[in-house]
């Protein structure tokens, strides 16, 4: 007889639809995989390591000084994978180097943006090239402790992180004097639980510190007050994956993959109305045309209406703005969105965008944190006015207040959170408005009975 | 109570954590005791408290601040089913349905024989496997459609005898 777990085994992902499928176009963090190869070995004889080696100088050559590592990466252009795209090797710059005290190695893997789901393929598949990547930071900033904090409801990624780990200290690749050298760096993981608000790198930090994860006033940035108070950087878990390409292949190679400020390849989850939802590793810069021709095309039968491009707290872009854009951050900027954390999320024409954005609203009022007036208010105010749209009890000036309400949270808030909230908001407003005032008037024209604001 | 072997389990994640912030290991203590005895007791809490020296009303804290602490006692199974956009338009929604119909109860319920408990969630971080679906903290089950979502149940009863 099968047990329970073998049941549920069964449904577990294989990731063969949305990462061994042979539509990446020139991978450098997903080349290679196929589910079973994530291992020590496996890695290694992909070139996994060989950066890490190089920079000690423990492959022959003279290693890399830490302002080496630096500028390698400043050169690159790599941008942050988390969604803000701030120059990482600016980032790490900031670190004070000679800080007498412990300073911390942050990777955020708590990616619960709807849409995104990169993260966790890499970390499931190809886990040691975080880790080389956050030891080659830690190496370049002088940290010697770090925490990978991944999101609680993926659970088996979790594990299967923890069992790198354990490959990775018994090759020596971890731990004290790595491969013989005097760099040092313990690295841990940690998981949440089921608050989207975490992957805010301030409230992750509080999460860690073992509280509720609610959000500090930025500034002072992680760089200066991290974890437990001392100087910390966090980097997503892409923006470090990307790291070891560079150190083995130079900063100068890795910005030309790309386009100028847009260094390297960047993986895009497309998700809803596709033939082939996935993840899709490609260099920044491809055509959105052409991304989406990769996931398959738009569903059979149906045509492209929008496209949210960077998540669910970037604004939607029509059809026709959307097919003119390039995948990378000053393009999709330029067209009045956010590349984001990449999470593409396709929309056909059978959709109604009232009740997207119903289902969006939702989501920012059960996620916010509560901390400011304007958010946790706001949030809910705006979820029951778009309900009563979508239900057809909306009144006149509803779209007015609606801006409105966006206006007074945005900017006003701790964290971007209250702006994740707001944006879509005013975008699906702006470009589909129409839709809105149909429903309005339809809820005139009965005379319905007024909902309570 | 906490035993012996639960308290090894705690000492794995205390280490990962300079001695002085101990505090750091709550939310991995709270999901193993989620593991153990199904949901999160006041007493559990006290013991957590008093393992990693903190006050009890800062795990109280951490077990409501988390959508995925049970404060309550749930079924043998927690289905948590994602509705999020994303998952919204590739049947997360229906999938939702299907189970309210093939279990008998609406959302946020139990099933009387206490085998299942059915909930909406957001967003798993699995959006391009939608219809998605977490099961008791741990197991992420993909593409579940409709046939799917039956297998997992009917196999699941099976594996409980229930069938
Ligand atoms: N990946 C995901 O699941 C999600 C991603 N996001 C993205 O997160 C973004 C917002 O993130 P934030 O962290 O609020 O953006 P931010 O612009 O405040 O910061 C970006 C990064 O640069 C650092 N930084 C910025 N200015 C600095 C300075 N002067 N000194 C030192 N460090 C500095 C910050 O510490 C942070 O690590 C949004 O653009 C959104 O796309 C939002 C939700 C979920
Ligand atoms: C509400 C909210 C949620 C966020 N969630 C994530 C996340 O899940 N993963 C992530 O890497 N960054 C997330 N961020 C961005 C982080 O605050 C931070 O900018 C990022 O981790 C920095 O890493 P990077 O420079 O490598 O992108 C979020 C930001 C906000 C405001
Ligand atoms: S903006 Fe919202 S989520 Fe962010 S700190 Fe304020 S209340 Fe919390
Ligand atoms: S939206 Fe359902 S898993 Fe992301």
């Amino acid at each position: 007889m099968t047990n329970a777990s073998q049941v549920l085994e069964q449904f577990l992902a294989t990731g063969n639809q949305t990462c061994f499928h042979d539509r990446h176009i020139e991978p450098q963090i997903y080349a290679g995989l196929n589910g079973s190869n994530w291992g020590l070995k496996d890695y290694e004889a992909r070139g996994g390591y060989a950066a890490l080696r190089k920079i000690l100088g423990q492959d022959g050559g003279e290693g890399l000084t830490q302002d080496q590592v630096i500028a390698t990466v400043k050169e690159s252009a790599l941008r942050g994978r988390g969604g803000a795209g701030f120059p990482t090797g600016l980032k790490w710059s900031f670190m004070p180097r000679q800080f007498p005290g412990q300073k911390y190695l942050v990777c955020n893997s708590d990616e619960g943006e709807p849409g995104t789901c990169k993260d966790r393929d890499i970390l499931m598949y190809n886990p040691h090239i975080v880790i080389e990547g956050m030891a080659i930071a830690a190496y370049a900033m002088g940290i010697s402790v770090g925490y990978n904090y991944i999101h609680g409801e993926i659970f088996q990624v979790y594990e299967r992180f923890e069992a790198a780990l354990e490959e990775a200290r018994a090759a020596g690749y971890l731990g004290d004097g790595i491969l013989g050298s005097g760099f040092s760096f313990q690295l841990h993981a940690h998981h949440g639980f089921g608050a989207y608000i975490c992957g805010e790198e301030t409230a992750l930090l509080e999460s860690l510190e073992g509280k509720k994860g609610q959000p500090r006033f930025k500034p002072p940035f992680p760089a200066s007050f991290g974890l437990y108070g001392k100087p910390t950087t966090i980097n997503n878990t892409e923006t470090f994956a990307a790291v070891p390409w560079i150190i083995r292949n130079g900063g100068q190679a890795y910005l030309e993959c790309g386009k100028p400020n847009n260094g390297g390849t960047k993986i895009y989850s497309v998700s809803g109305d596709v033939e082939r939802p996935g993840n899709y590793e490609v260099p920044m810069g491809t055509p959105f045309p052409k991304l989406l021709e990769l996931a398959g095309g738009v569903r059979k039968g149906r045509q492209l209406k929008a496209v949210i491009p960077g998540g669910s707290s970037s604004p939607v872009l029509p059809a026709h703005i959307m097919m003119e854009c390039t995948m990378d951050y000053d393009s999709i900027a330029k067209a009045g969105s956010m590349l984001g954390s990449g999470a593409v999320i396709v929309m056909d024409d059978s959709r109604d965008m009232v009740e997207s954005l119903l289902r969006l609203s939702y989501f920012y009022m059960h996620e916010s944190c509560g901390q400011c007036t304007p958010c946790r208010e706001g949030t809910g105010w705006m979820w029951r006015v778009i309900d009563r749209i979508l239900h057809e009890s909306g009144r006149d000036g509803d779209l007015d207040l609606l801006n409105s309400l966006a206006d007074n949270i945005q900017g006003r808030t701790i964290c971007a959170l209250g702006d994740a909230a707001a944006m879509p908001v005013r975008a699906m407003i702006k470009h589909f408005r129409p839709e809105f005032e149909t429903l309005i008037r339809q809820a005139s024209r009965e005379g319905s009975p007024s909902a309570g604001a | 109570m906490i035993t012996q072997a639960t308290q090894e389990r705690f000492a794995r994640e205390v280490a990962k954590y300079p001695p002085e912030q101990k505090q750091s290991a709550v939310m991995a203590c709270l999901a193993i005791v989620q593991q153990e005895q199904g949901y999160i007791t006041q007493a559990a809490e006290a013991e957590i408290a008093e393992y990693l020296d903190m006050p009890e009303i800062a795990v109280r804290e951490v077990t409501t601040f988390y959508n995925m602490y049970n404060q309550q006692p749930v079924g043998k199974y927690k289905l948590a089913v994602c509705t999020n956009l994303p998952c919204q338009l590739r049947r997360g929604q229906e999938a939702l349905h299907h189970l309210e119909a093939k279990l008998g109860i609406k959302m946020g319920e139990t099933t009387p024989d206490g085998m299942f408990t059915l909930q909406q969630c957001e967003c798993l971080g699995a959006c391009a496997d939608a219809p998605v679906m977490l099961v008791n903290d741990r197991n992420m089950c993909s593409f579940m459609e409709d046939d799917k979502l039956d297998q997992l149940v009917d196999g699941l009863r099976a594996a409980e005898g229930r069938a």
